[in-house]
């Protein structure tokens, strides 16, 4: 477990950079490079030609620009494609349904690590790719996938070992900031938790409408930024030996700074806000600070319809009182279990995942990409469409990154449980009870995960 | 000339009574096979499923009445009946009441009628999600426009569905624009079929519009307004995309109707024989509340004195 949180987005090539590279992190993609050593010679991109592939997506920019790119693919295989994007809910509810019918209507799916990773790897839902990984007729040979950041690869790597999935993309969470108001209210961008409740403190003014910090309410939702919180103490929701540590004091503390930041300076109502409300207020440029994930800077620097495009901040996460991470989340691509085309289905994974869609991800701002060669390219970090601050966020952010949701079967229902307790904590109940209360009734959640 | 029937149908009509069974049941049988395998048969399996640990990966195994008394005492569960009682009523009895007063008043002739009924069922068309989204939007506290509305004539702004105490209504509210105009149409069709003679002797007697309205319209419309009652409590009861779509049964679980619990017991938590439990609870509620309105009907029934 420590190994995988040092390794965490370091880089494995490119430690020169100076970004600091772990030996476990090195490890992790050593006997791959190996691998891919050998994986020389004439690649038969046409060896599938005439088959037809279905690949469903959440729907998000990362898959509309594989969209947008498809017929490349296409021209590429001579592989036919039936790609369709569903909102992320309906997405993973519809996978589960299909793959426990035991028959699947798409060869390739996205999946979410954050929420799905332990769940399709007990189902043994997606093929297994390191076979196709070590095979040189279905890995293109300038495929490299010692490329892909060491910390990426883990969070694709299976606890027994398996990949069922290659890292697609990974988002590590931000703080945006609005820089008129901080310039306002005479302060500076906060490195600590603490620094952060002052300068919400600051910036309130409700009479004005102007406000603190927003940050998801809606339940579910909201629960993130409460585990998100907990990694300043240097503590996860779930720990090493799989024990919940939901009513620590850490938890406690964390859930206490939650409830002021949402309860004493964020908009009223933010009890019933989701991502996008969140970002709507933030682009008013009525509120102080917005914690989210890093991928939504396009539309707040799109000036047609955001009031502070040009003046956003991108702030690192804020300290804690003994460490300082980033919270993680990301998907990857696999293949159905059930695909009677797995070898044509990855191909499609291999190609989705190459350095030009990566590259590709990050220039247009609809994600963070996995690979090394995009997240630390110079050359491509300069030729990005928004500000450097952001850049340098995201390159600092990956190397402090630490998973964000604990790695359980149950997310879903640790999100809903925990998510309501803390919507509760916002409409004033206390913390520790609410806790207290929540774990009660997710600890034999958990357990009869583990024991099933 | 005696007229003799052909005989094949006297062979038919007059056989054996335990052959004409036979042959009346290969006749029903179609329209059997099709109940069976979508209303019993699911029915049964759900009771089935409802008595299963049931998960959609690991073993599923026989628990017995286990998930009925993990219901017995799931707050969440007991809140969430609590929850669905409050929004029905409120989504029968707001809609009914205005409904019940629009057709009143499109019932009498009065200039541009026609596109001023068309106008007003409107809203009935729109799709429910759509609805729920723009809603949504509307009753965003800081930029919504019902607060922009309640503030500009000197109101104080209303959390409206951000606060677990004002969220049901609001949700109503939605309802209430939503289904208020049939109402009104099921409504004012009564109004219609009514007889014109009851009104012209009360006319003479001297009665005043309210009495004719308390005394004449009201119990003669009432079976219409009993249908419409009927309909609104099945369209409440199933309530689920409005809600859904704008809160998700929050704040917390301030507006987790039975459905939304149960959705989120079988497609977020995949605890299938759990859901199935709710189902199956959800379906005695359903079976008791029809019977209550049922007995209610009939007695709004005209009785025809001969």
């Amino acid at each position: 477990m420590k190994s995988f949180r040092n390794a965490i987005l370091t880089p494995t090539r490119r430690a020169t950079l100076g970004l600091g590279a772990g030996a476990a992190a090195t490890l992790i993609g050593a006997p791959y490079v190996l691998r891919r050593a050998r994986a020389q010679g004439d690649f038969d991109w046409q060896r599938f030609a005439g088959e037809h592939l279905e690949v469903f997506l959440s729907k998000n920019p990362r898959s509309a620009l594989l969209q947008e790119h498809e017929a490349e693919f296409v021209e590429l295989t001579g592989i036919t494609v039936g790609s369709e994007q569903v909102p992320e809910q309906q997405h993973r509810q519809k996978q589960v349904i299909e793959f426990t019918s035991g028959a699947t209507s798409f060869d390739v799916t996205m999946t979410a690590y954050h929420v799905q990773k332990r769940l399709f790897a007990k189902g043994g839902w997606l093929e297994d790719l390191r076979p196709f990984l070590d095979n040189p007729e279905l890995t293109p040979p300038d495929y490299d996938f010692a490329d892909f950041s060491a910390g990426a690869v883990a969070y694709a790597t299976q606890a027994d070992g398996r990949m069922d999935t290659v890292p697609f993309n990974i988002d590590p969470w931000i703080v945006y900031w609005n820089q008129d108001l901080f310039a306002e209210a005479g302060i500076a961008y906060p490195d600590t938790f603490d620094g952060m409740l002052e300068a919400a403190k600051a910036i309130h003014a409700p009479d004005k409408g102007v406000y603190g910090v927003v940050s998801r309410g809606l339940k579910n939702a909201n629960t993130p930024v409460w585990t998100g919180l907990m990694l300043g103490w240097d503590m996860e929701a779930v720990d090493a030996e799989g024990n919940l540590t939901t009513t620590s004091p850490e938890a406690i503390a964390a859930a206490e700074l939650y409830k002021t930041l949402n309860a004493d300076y964020a908009p009223e109502g933010v009890v019933g806000f989701n991502w996008n409300e969140c970002q709507t207020s933030f682009m008013q440029g009525t509120v102080g600070m917005w914690i989210d994930g890093l991928g939504f800077a396009k539309p707040l620097e799109d000036s047609a319809t955001s009031k502070v495009a040009g003046k956003v901040g991108y702030g690192i996460f804020p300290a804690g009182p003994t460490a300082r991470h980033s919270p993680l989340f990301g998907s990857g691509l696999g293949v159905s279990a059930f695909s009677p085309r797995k070898e044509a289905a990855f191909l499609y994974c291999a190609w989705a995942t190459n350095k030009v869609n990566q590259i590709r991800m990050l220039q247009s701002g609809a994600g963070a990409p996995c690979r090394n060669s995009a997240i630390f390219d110079p050359e491509v970090l300069a030729s990005l469409a928004f500000p450097e601050q952001w850049a340098e966020t995201l390159v600092e952010s990956a190397r402090i990154a630490r998973p964000g949701l604990p790695v359980i079967i149950p997310v879903s229902e640790f999100r809903d449980i925990y998510g309501v307790a803390l919507s509760n904590m916002i409409s004033g109940a206390d913390p520790a009870d609410e806790l207290a209360r929540a774990t009660e009734q997710f600890r034999p959640v958990l357990e009869k995960s583990e024991r099933a | 000339m005696s007229v003799e029937a052909p005989a094949g149908i006297a062979l038919g009509r007059s056989g054996n009574p335990a052959v004409r069974r036979w042959q009346y049941l290969l006749f029903a049988a179609p329209a059997l096979v099709a109940v069976f395998l979508v209303i019993v048969f699911p029915w049964a399996f759900t009771v089935f499923m409802s008595m299963h640990d049931w998960g959609v990966v690991g073993s599923r195994t026989y628990v017995g009445a286990d998930n009925f008394l993990r219901l017995l005492s799931d707050s969440r569960f007991i809140e969430s009946i609590g929850h669905t009682l409050y929004f029905t009523a409120l989504a029968i009895v707001l809609p009914v009441v205005l409904g019940v007063f629009a057709a009143v008043v499109f019932h009498r002739s009065f200039p541009m009628r026609g596109v001023l009924r068309a106008i007003f069922i409107m809203p009935m068309m729109a799709t429910p999600v759509a609805i729920a989204l723009v809603w949504t939007m509307m009753f965003h506290p800081q930029l919504g426009v019902l607060n922009y509305l309640l503030t500009s004539v000197g109101l104080p702004p209303s959390l409206w569905v951000y606060s677990p105490t004002t969220v049901i209504p609001a949700l109503v509210l939605v309802e209430v624009w939503h289904w208020t105009p049939l109402v009104m149409l099921i409504v004012l069709g009564g109004l219609a079929s009514l007889p014109t003679e009851p009104y012209e002797s009360a006319l003479i007697d001297g009665a005043s519009a309210w009495q004719m309205f308390r005394h004449i319209t009201l119990p003669l419309v009432m079976p219409f307004i009993m249908v419409a009652v009927i309909i609104r409590a099945i369209d409440a009861l199933k309530t689920f995309d409005t809600i859904f779509v704008i809160t998700q049964g929050g704040p917390g679980t301030a507006s987790e109707t039975i459905n939304i619990f149960l959705y989120l017991q079988a497609f977020a938590f995949y605890d299938i024989g759990y859901a199935s439990a709710v189902v199956v609870v959800f379906f005695v509620i359903i079976v008791v509340f029809s019977l209550i309105l049922l007995w209610a009907r009939q007695r709004t029934l005209w009785v025809v004195d001969n």
